[in-house]
């Protein structure tokens, strides 16, 4: 073993309080260290050539290198010594500068410090063992879970780069939430007209395949090969006979609340859940369906030209590949029911923001006239009331939900537009407007559309006749205001799906106390998750606007194609391994592993002459923690790099 | 047994250290800490580039996780003479790999009290929850550390070897 080790100056960084040629001399005495030196900057060009030429001439095997931290330049040094011919991972580092020549004075105590420093890096160098990169293939397919405006997205960018993305969405249709929107602010324009030539887009794209009314039911595997079982629950129509003609849904009898019209209008048991609906094939709901409840009926089948009515129809997994997966779940309301003051479910004139749109929309189920529920007549007085569950760690969350000012803004100025007598008061604590146009267009909904902006949370609300009494403060004049209100609209927050964790489990994936998913990073990789080959874009990890939710949506297509466009995989061979000859088979850590990177194999036992159950360790899945190497009793289990030997080396000479 | 008939090897009474004497003057412990890579060890960095000093008696070993850290990595050093050993990880709930400080807080609070069991005095075994934003933090902690060895005195238990 001919050991060389290398001690950095770094200016006077280390030799301020280091006495660097000292430890350079005492190194060259260590056991198996047959060259030592020291220069000014160790990874600096010269530096790094020091290093080459003297693993040539000496013949070194193994490097020490006594610097900085090894976040900084491990890889640097790895590469230098890989250029020298010796193997990459042959290589250790001395923390001599963060932990030692920054933090302590100058004199005896330090350099001998750092001496010890290196001397724990020279043991331990000497138990490194080769290793090699290992190289994983990439299954060249995206799975995109959610069909929403983020998944739409991520769908058409993956596609323009020829790659094949598959969406799976729970609906009958994609399209998500935008599709129910009326108007979109600070443009206005109409949410419909430009989402619908999305959704078009993406239906016709020969690199997309879209699984509607489907779900993710389990998930395994790891970057670049998950494999996910796909339930496609039973639509009871083929999706291949119909034709969307609608003849089935204009004659069904039944009629329920349509999910779509946050249950201001009406749908028939066969339904689409709106015209523009991507497929247009419509889906029958079992709960409601007489067919289905009753055993009678079957006019649609009777009706369907094509006879693509099918009520024997069953769920269907299937089971599809990955490489890589975009999760695009998006949120749900905040359910305000918790505010009983404000009268949620006992008073039918007060509603959500989502009510709001879909009755300001013109298709929508009252033809976009903005009506009180309880009797149908036109609202003018309207009150919007802020942050409903949103900045609220009582009774909802503590985050700003970010888009409601906005959307409240712009649900005045539309009310305004469809009833130029109507007036809006807006009920608010502050104002969010930080995005592009968006503070100029509240102002102009204050200034122009003449909407009363009071600072101030509503305490009560009650009925009156046929008025709601809203009762709050105005703490700008410190005033108590009542308004006689037609109408009360709720700006609701935007929370996590209630099945967000259990897919998060699901992927393995982490989530914070809000059930929102978590990034990799917040600043620099915020559509990564720490598992790789696993990103996320839209409200899934917090709520965003339509233009956040594309820009997240693109980032992360971005981020899955540089995966699809690579050969293979490199892998650090940072990882476990098994020595099968120990292994007993007792699984203890494929319990403890948190990332289910372990599984059993049938060996078969030579000694013993007979097959044998041992774990082996998935290559791909392994992240390297080590957690198993101490749940193993017989230490059969090792880590790579920091293998129990390199530290019982690193403490032997302590 | 009944509680009353559990003998008592609590290091106040037993003093286990065998070490009835006064604190030894001028006397430096040698500190070993296993530092998890993600947070910890980048806390300690960090406490260099901000320049913050503490003493010089601690040696770090670098491991991935906390959760990688083997008791018997402990055990072999309080044998070799080591003065104290510090375990340090992530904040519960921020584990670079989810889990595995959950793992060290357990498996550690059963060796402090077997150490204690044993006869080792607890302030030579401690374990710690550093983040990587936490470089004032760390220096703090050394420095507390290395005082409360100094005051245990050296690690003679298993006779001294060093």
């Amino acid at each position: 073993m001919k050991i060389g080790v290398f001690t950095c100056h770094c200016g006077t960084n280390i030799a301020a309080t280091v006495d660097v040629e000292k430890v350079a001399q005492a190194a060259a005495e260590f056991p198996g260290v047959t060259f030592s030196t020291a220069y000014n900057y160790m990874c600096s060009d010269p530096g790094q050539n020091i290093v080459k030429k003297a693993i040539k001439e000496h013949a070194l095997d193994r490097v020490v290198i006594a610097s900085c931290s090894p976040s900084l330049h491990e890889k640097t040094f790895r590469k230098c010594v890989e250029d020298a011919g010796i193997n990459p991972y042959l290589v250790e580092m001395a923390n001599i500068r963060e932990h030692c020549s920054w933090v302590h004075p100058e004199g005896e105590q330090t350099t001998a410090k750092a001496i010890e420093l290196v001397r724990i890096a020279v043991a331990k160098v000497s138990r490194d063992r080769p290793l090699e990169m290992t190289y994983t293939p990439i299954e060249k397919k995206v799975l995109i879970i959610g069909g929403g405006i983020a998944g739409i997205q991520s769908a058409i960018d993956i596609a323009f780069a020829n790659y094949p993305a598959v969406i799976v969405e729970r609906e009958p249709s994609i399209g998500g939430r935008m599709a129910s929107f009326d108007k979109t602010f600070p443009t206005l324009d109409c949410a419909a007209c430009i989402l619908t030539p999305k959704m078009v887009t993406v239906s016709q794209s020969e690199h997309v395949t879209i699984h509607t009314y489907s779900e993710i039911e389990e998930v395994t595997g790891y970057v670049g090969n998950f494999t996910v079982k796909i339930r496609k629950k039973p639509r009871s129509v083929d999706i291949n006979k119909c034709t969307g003609c609608g003849v089935c849904y204009g004659k069904c009898p039944v009629r329920v609340p349509s999910e779509f019209d946050q249950g201001l209008g009406k749908r028939p048991a066969i339904y689409i859940p709106f015209p523009q609906a991507v497929p247009n094939v419509p889906v029958i709901d079992r709960e409601s369906c007489l067919w289905f409840t009753e055993q009678k009926c079957g006019i649609c089948q009777k009706v369907c030209p094509f006879g693509a009515i099918d009520y024997d129809m069953e769920d269907e997994i299937i089971e599809e590949k990955f490489g890589a997966i975009i999760v695009a779940t998006g949120f749900q309301q905040f359910d305000y029911s918790v505010y009983g003051e404000y009268g949620y479910g006992k008073f039918k004139n007060v509603i959500t923001g989502l009510h709001f749109e879909r009755m300001v929309n013109s298709s929508g189920p009252t033809g976009g006239k903005i009506i009180k529920p309880s009797d149908g007549k036109e609202a003018r007085e309207v009150v919007f009331i802020q942050c409903i569950g949103s900045r609220d760690e009582q009774k909802g969350v503590p985050y700003c939900s970010r888009l409601c000012c906005m959307y409240t803004a712009k649900h005045a100025l539309l009310l305004r537009e469809h009833n130029p007598d109507a007036q809006a008061y807006v009920f608010y604590i502050d104002i969010r407007a930080a995005g592009k146009n968006y503070e100029e267009f509240v102002k102009k909904v204050q200034d122009e559309y003449g909407a009363i902006y009071l600072r101030g949370r509503v305490s009560r609300i009650f009925e009156k006749g046929d008025k709601l009494i809203v009762r709050g403060a105005d703490t700008l004049s410190g005033a108590q205001i009542e308004i006689e209100a037609d109408l009360v609209v709720m700006a609701t927050g935007l929370v996590a799906m209630p099945d967000a964790v259990s897919l998060a489990q699901m992927l393995h994936i982490p989530y914070d106390q809000n059930n929102l998913f978590t990034e990799a990073h917040p600043k620099l990789a915020p559509v990564e998750t720490i598992t790789s080959g696993i990103f996320l874009t839209g409200a899934c990890q917090a709520p965003k606007d339509i233009p956040d939710a594309v820009a997240t949506a693109s980032a992360a297509s971005v981020k899955a194609l540089g995966l699809m466009v690579q050969d293979k995989l490199a892998r650090e061979p940072l990882i476990a391994r098994v020595i099968p000859e120990l292994c007993s088979g007792c699984r203890a850590c494929i319990e403890a592993c948190p990332f289910s990177a372990i599984e059993t194999e049938e060996i078969e036992d030579l000694r013993l002459r007979r097959k044998r159950t041992v774990v082996k360790v998935i290559e791909g899945v392994c992240t390297g923690c080590g957690i198993c190497t101490t749940a193993c009793r017989m230490s059969a289990i090792d880590l790579e790099g920091f293998s129990n030997r390199q530290i019982m080396e690193e403490l032997a000479v302590l | 047994m009944n509680k009353s008939q559990i003998p008592d090897h609590s290091p106040q009474k037993n003093s286990g250290d065998r070490n009835l004497k006064a604190p030894i003057k001028d006397f430096e412990p040698k500190i070993v800490g296993f530092l998890c890579n993600w947070c910890s060890y980048a806390g300690a960095d960090l406490a260099g580039t901000s320049r913050i000093k503490y003493p010089p008696n601690i040696r770090v070993i670098r491991v991935p996780c906390s959760g990688r850290v083997n008791p018997l990595f402990v055990l072999n050093c309080l044998m070799n003479g080591v003065d104290g050993v510090l375990v340090s990880g992530c904040h519960i709930g921020d584990c670079h790999y989810s889990e595995g400080n959950f793992y060290a807080r357990r498996r550690f609070a059963i060796l402090k009290r077997l150490l204690e069991y044993i006869g080792i005095d607890p302030r030579r075994f401690q374990m710690a929850w550093v983040s990587a934003a936490e470089g004032e933090r760390w220096a703090k902690l050394v420095g507390e550390l290395v005082e409360e060895i100094k005051e245990a005195g050296p690690n003679e238990h298993f006779g001294g070897n060093r």
